[in-house]
């Protein structure tokens, strides 16, 4: 059923084109953009500063500005500089679901790369290095997750994150309780009302939510690495000649250091003062994913 | 679509454990909300229709209160405000030595909303019956507590219950809320699956699965108490 579709498509694209276009033998998102004349990105409302709505009511943000380079690529290639671009709103249970009926082209958000979930989507090349860390009250004297032992640590639904701090306390034979919450924002609250006496999560979303926070002093991220979770753009799979693309923006991006003026845009110090000056981890892997031509 | 399908995710570790555990908080936090629901609801009910209007004014206030709050709403509010109303240290009691505090929030909270539905159908039982039957009851010298126990309560709860085995329904539909304060059941486990594996179709064809077989089960159970319970005359049996 699907390859007729793409049969009926690359039909279309012959008439209207009237030549054949190398990716379109290929690409069957690019054929699908081209035809629609837009392309569908989806996006995060509350990942800051990677992806979230701004005061305009637009999305915006690092994982958008790198998305926006991407799609300059995609115009080029189609040959269409007037290509729409559809802004489609997801969340961490919609964006495998969209993307897997085709709804959109390309995931622009916070979303961790991992070898499970390839199986489903592909990514392009790592963009931001992240791990679980623990955010706690100053005076808790919680500065590693041994020192949770017997203490409760409220844990984000479905994260790796949860993943991360179970397998370290089984490993360890830390006796710690979990207070399971929906979201963010809950996560926080949970430790400002000591209900848990920290919260665990990727570090650099812990910085936001400690610079949001009523008293941002009393706070503090804390302890070794958890997890090693990198970011990446997410896109559809078994579409290699429209991933290449992708990866060819930003390893192109990554080897002019354009792609560190951009990280520097949101993250050094941002437009939310998170104050987070460029990883050497993430310096070493720009320069290892700036593949040359 | 580009979907990898993987059903065998279903019967694999951990998942299977997840979605059996699941299920049991499912069931577990519906029938808790359900005793606690059916009995206040009774008494609410019965208070709606009495004669002193303190009580009523009190039962009416309830409803009103509980039935125009989105669930969503109450959880969050019972969860997270309520122990910052009580004294510091009732609060962290609420907060810290609760046995399993999300899961005895949601199956109270729940419990107390779904009340408030069930008040309306006993109230709406009673009233249904003929204002001449608690007349003859007490000009047989009842008292008023008797005439409830022997003329209008037996005959209403069985005029009640088709809607009351849809609050039944719903009550195991209404527990995936719970999930927003962190009960792990069967919704929230089927997300938990899909962030894992990104297999969510499969994980949520599973869960609406369980669902369909909690909720057939409680309809075929109505349907026989229903069978069992209705006066000819007063209430028809779709199926006979």
């Amino acid at each position: 059923m699907y390859k007729r579709i793409s049969l009926i498509a690359i039909a279309c694209v012959l008439l209207l084109a009237g030549g054949i276009p190398s990716y379109a033998q290929e690409s069957s998102v690019l054929s699908r953009i081209k035809e629609r004349g837009t392309v569908n990105m989806g996006h995060r409302e509350s990942s800051v500063p990677f992806s979230y709505i701004g005061d305009d009511g637009k999305p915006q943000g690092y994982s958008i500005d790198l998305c926006m380079k991407f799609i300059d690529a995609i115009k080029a290639e189609v040959g269409m500089p007037e290509l729409k671009i559809n802004f489609v709103p997801v969340t961490s249970q919609t964006r495998i679901a969209l993307m897997a009926n085709g709804t959109i082209d390309l995931e622009c958000g916070s979303t961790t790369n991992n070898l499970t979930r390839q199986k489903q989507v592909d990514y392009l090349p790592v963009t931001f290095i992240t791990g679980t860390k623990l955010a706690s009250k100053k005076d808790s004297g919680i500065t590693e997750i041994e020192d949770l032992e017997g203490k409760t640590v409220a844990l984000s639904l479905g994260t790796t994150n949860e993943k991360a701090i179970k397998r370290v306390a089984e490993e360890n034979g830390i006796n710690i309780k979990t207070v399971m919450v929906k979201d963010h924002p809950q996560g926080w609250l949970s430790v400002e009302t000591g209900r848990a006496d920290a919260y665990a999560s990727d570090h650099v979303l812990l910085y936001g939510l400690i610079s949001k926070a009523k008293n941002p002093d009393d706070y503090h991220v804390t302890g070794r690495f958890l997890s090693y979770d990198p970011y990446g753009i997410m896109v559809p799979r078994d579409d290699s000649t429209y991933r290449r693309l992708g990866t060819v923006t930003l390893a192109d991006l990554m080897r002019s250091g354009e792609a560190k003026q951009i990280y520097d845009k949101w993250f050094n110090p941002g437009p939310t003062n998170i104050n987070m000056p460029m990883s050497d981890t993430l310096e070493t892997a720009f320069e290892i994913q700036a593949l040359p031509h | 679509m580009k979907y990898n399908w993987d059903w065998t995710v279903l019967i694999s570790e951990p998942y299977m454990d997840w979605l059996i555990s699941g299920f049991g908080w499912t069931i577990a936090v519906s029938l808790l909300a359900w005793i606690l629901a059916f009995s206040l609801g009774s008494i609410l009910g019965i208070l709606r229709t009495v004669d002193n209007k303190i009580l009523r004014g009190f039962a009416t206030g309830y409803v009103e209160l509980f039935r125009n709050i989105p669930l969503l709403v109450q959880m969050f509010l019972w969860y997270f405000v309520f122990p910052e109303l009580l004294p510091h240290d009732a609060g962290m009691w609420v907060k810290r030595d609760l046995p399993m505090p999300e899961f005895t929030t949601a199956a109270v909270c729940l419990g107390l909303y779904t009340a408030s539905r069930v008040a309306e159908q006993v109230r709406a039982g009673i009233n249904s019956i003929s204002i001449g039957q608690s007349h003859a009851g007490l000009a047989m010298g009842l008292t008023p507590a008797q005439v409830y126990r022997y003329v209008l309560l037996p005959v209403s709860y069985r005029i009640i219950v088709p809607p009351l085995t849809s609050e039944f329904l719903t009550i195991f539909k209404n527990s995936s809320v719970a999930l927003t304060i962190g009960v792990l059941e069967t919704t929230a486990q089927a997300r938990q699956i899909e962030e894992y594996t990104f297999q969510g179709f499969e994980a949520f064809t599973a869960a609406t699965l369980l669902y369909i077989l909690v909720t057939s089960t409680v309809m075929l159970l109505m349907r026989l108490i229903e069978g069992r319970v209705r006066i000819p005359g007063m209430i028809s049996l779709g199926a006979k």
